[in-house]
């Protein structure tokens, strides 16, 4: 008994998941980076050496830089707009007056946990342009000139894909919220009330302040979400069409690898977006740290 | 905004009005979660709404209701789309995996939060790293891996897969509740004898029931909708998992135009999910939080 026992215990109980971890996750995760150097086609096992020739072909690949200006754009504007849609709601549901909260919570929760394959399937059907809602919605209201087919338009399309991200992702980070909220001594707000602060007042002053650091780690997941989530949205909804118009870069891999077999170039885009959501990450947490200090 | 705006001064000759306010900003309120109620909700609906509709219907109006109870499209739906062996593949998936994974995790989580070992620091920061990698990013080098080792097109090693990339955060998520256990329940049980393995089996097992759960519920869910590994790694149809067979039947329903059995498929897959979340609504949304929070 004793050490040797423990001893045997310990390896047995690590070595079956670390080597698993290793083969599918450690494995595959370095080679992302080493094949980026190399150029490897198709199944032949022959991969010579390229070098950066593959980030070089990058720079002229039309293609590339409509998916880049894409994704980049949804970096920016769902992140955006989700998480202040969840912040006013979350910051609604907790002002005490509001009968229903869990009802609510447990509503806005329910898209996030959905298949993105559901969600993107329903949503196209949602912009379909004769038996869709929301074309049918605006003629109801006299905006029938509006109407478009809002997926087969190269102006409207990427607003769809951005719109369908938000409604999926808003109810999971307002839960995050409120949690934080709920976690707020109510004694700021009852001091904030005795000193005739309306809403709007203690919203600013008291939520968003104590609310800093959980909306800092919800900018890094909701970029990464933004990057991550279009790939399966677009893939079902557009495929990236019209023509390139809605592609994005995870997407666009996909297509390198397993349309064109193209796996070195492939692996150069993912790890372009790889350091590009890391970058965004930084940069928000950076510019928000910021803030925090002057305000 | 202005200093003055800053002081929240009060003004007792107002309450009338202030009371009036409050009515107003409260109807607001109500009138904001009411259309966001909607817009949430009303896809959904609309989803299980069409799901009953013929296809005459589908082109008439899209906020009609439907005429009768259309059963037809579910039996299309099992029995053209094939829907019900898409649907078996996919238990057979999650039921592999969930096994795989949780023979795998307890043993080692328990490790990791009781006992120190030469590289046990080490091993745990890999697993917290490893968090990060998203598959979406590894996936060709991953399947050219399953290549290598002729694990494609099988739905054993796909949940294999599945499992272990579910690996660093479960253990996060279950060492992390393993600590929070007194480890007076297991020196009481070496003291009467009992082995490393009995003590696992007999006492944190039990313990640690409300963790295991939690960890289930998300990995089960995310199993069940897991799409970019299920479409790269099985080729042959009779294998392939439900996401797989909707986007399949989405594909040619656009130009078969069988619209009800599409609605009917959608409906039949969202009802797993609502059944997991009815059942472990607060558990899920806890998980979840601290995965997002943590992770």
């Amino acid at each position: 008994m004793g050490k040797t026992n423990k001893g045997l215990f310990i390896t047995i109980c690590t070595l079956p998941a670390l080597i698993l971890l290793i083969i599918f996750l450690i494995i595959p995760t370095i080679q992302v980076f080493s094949m980026s150097f190399y150029n490897v086609t198709g199944i032949s096992k022959t991969a010579d050496f390229a070098g950066l020739e593959n980030y070089r072909y990058m720079l002229g690949d039309s293609d590339f830089l409509v998916a880049l200006k894409n994704t980049l754009l949804l970096m920016v504007i769902v992140p955006v707009c989700t998480l202040t849609l969840s912040l006013l709601f979350a910051f609604l549901l907790t002002q005490g007056k509001i009968r229903g909260k869990n009802f609510y919570r447990t509503i806005f929760f329910f898209p996030s946990i959905l298949s993105f394959v559901v969600v993107a399937i329903l949503w196209s059907f949602i912009y379909h342009p004769t038996m869709g809602i929301i074309n049918s919605l605006l003629e109801m209201v006299n905006l029938g000139f509006l109407a478009r087919p809002w997926l087969g338009d190269s102006k409207t399309v990427l607003g769809a894909v951005a719109l369908t991200l938000i409604w999926q992702a808003a109810g999971y980070y307002m839960v995050m919220y409120i949690a934080g909220i709920d976690g707020i001594s109510p004694e700021l707000y009852e001091v904030a009330t005795i000193d005739g602060a309306n809403a709007f007042h203690k919203f600013v002053s008291v939520t968003v302040p104590l609310l800093w650091e959980i909306i800092r780690v919800t900018i890094v997941l909701a970029v990464s979400g933004a990057i991550n989530l279009s790939f399966v949205i677009v893939s079902v909804m557009t495929n990236g069409g019209p023509g390139t118009s809605s592609s994005v870069l995870l997407q666009y891999m996909y297509r390198q690898g397993f349309e064109n077999s193209n796996f070195g170039y492939a692996m150069s885009i993912a790890v372009v977006t790889l350091v590009l959501g890391v970058l965004l990450s930084y940069l928000a947490n950076k510019l928000t740290g910021q803030d925090t200090l002057n305000g | 905004m202005t200093r003055k705006h800053l002081n929240f001064s009060p003004a007792p000759q107002k309450k009338a009005s202030v009371a009036m306010k409050n009515i107003a900003s409260l109807m607001i309120t109500r009138l904001i979660l009411y259309t966001a109620t909607l817009a949430v909700l009303y896809p959904l609906f609309w989803d299980l709404l069409s799901s009953f509709k013929t296809n005459k219907e589908f082109l008439a109006n899209p906020w009609s209701l439907p005429a009768g109870f259309h059963f037809q499209n579910y039996i299309n739906a099992f029995t053209n789309a094939r829907l019900g062996d898409y649907f078996l593949n996919s238990v057979w998936v999650v039921v592999f995996s969930l096994s795989l994974l949780l023979v795998c995790i307890i043993p080692i989580s328990y490790v990791l939060a009781r006992f120190r070992f030469p590289f046990s620091r080490l091993i745990r920061n890999i697993f917290m790293a490893c968090i990060f990698i998203y598959p979406t990013y590894i996936i060709v080098p991953l399947f050219l891996t399953m290549a290598g080792l002729n694990m494609l097109d099988n739905r054993f090693w796909l949940s294999l897969v599945y499992a272990v990339l579910q690996f660093p955060f479960a253990i996060f998520l279950l060492s992390g509740y393993m600590k929070t256990i007194p480890p007076e329940f297991e020196e009481a049980a070496m003291m009467d004898g009992a082995s490393y393995f009995t003590i696992l089996r007999k006492v944190i097992v039990p313990l640690t029931k409300p963790g295991i759960i939690t960890v289930s519920i998300l990995a089960v869910l995310s199993f069940w909708n897991e799409y970019p590994l299920a479409l790269t790694l099985i080729t042959t149809d009779s294998k392939k998992t439900i996401p797989i067979g909707l986007v399949n039947l989405y594909e040619v329903q656009r130009y078969a135009t069988d619209w009800g059995a599409l609605f009917a498929a959608l409906v039949l897959v969202l009802i797993p999910t609502a059944l997991i979340y009815i059942a472990g609504q607060k558990r899920l949304t806890q998980g979840m939080i601290v995965g997002g929070l943590k992770g």
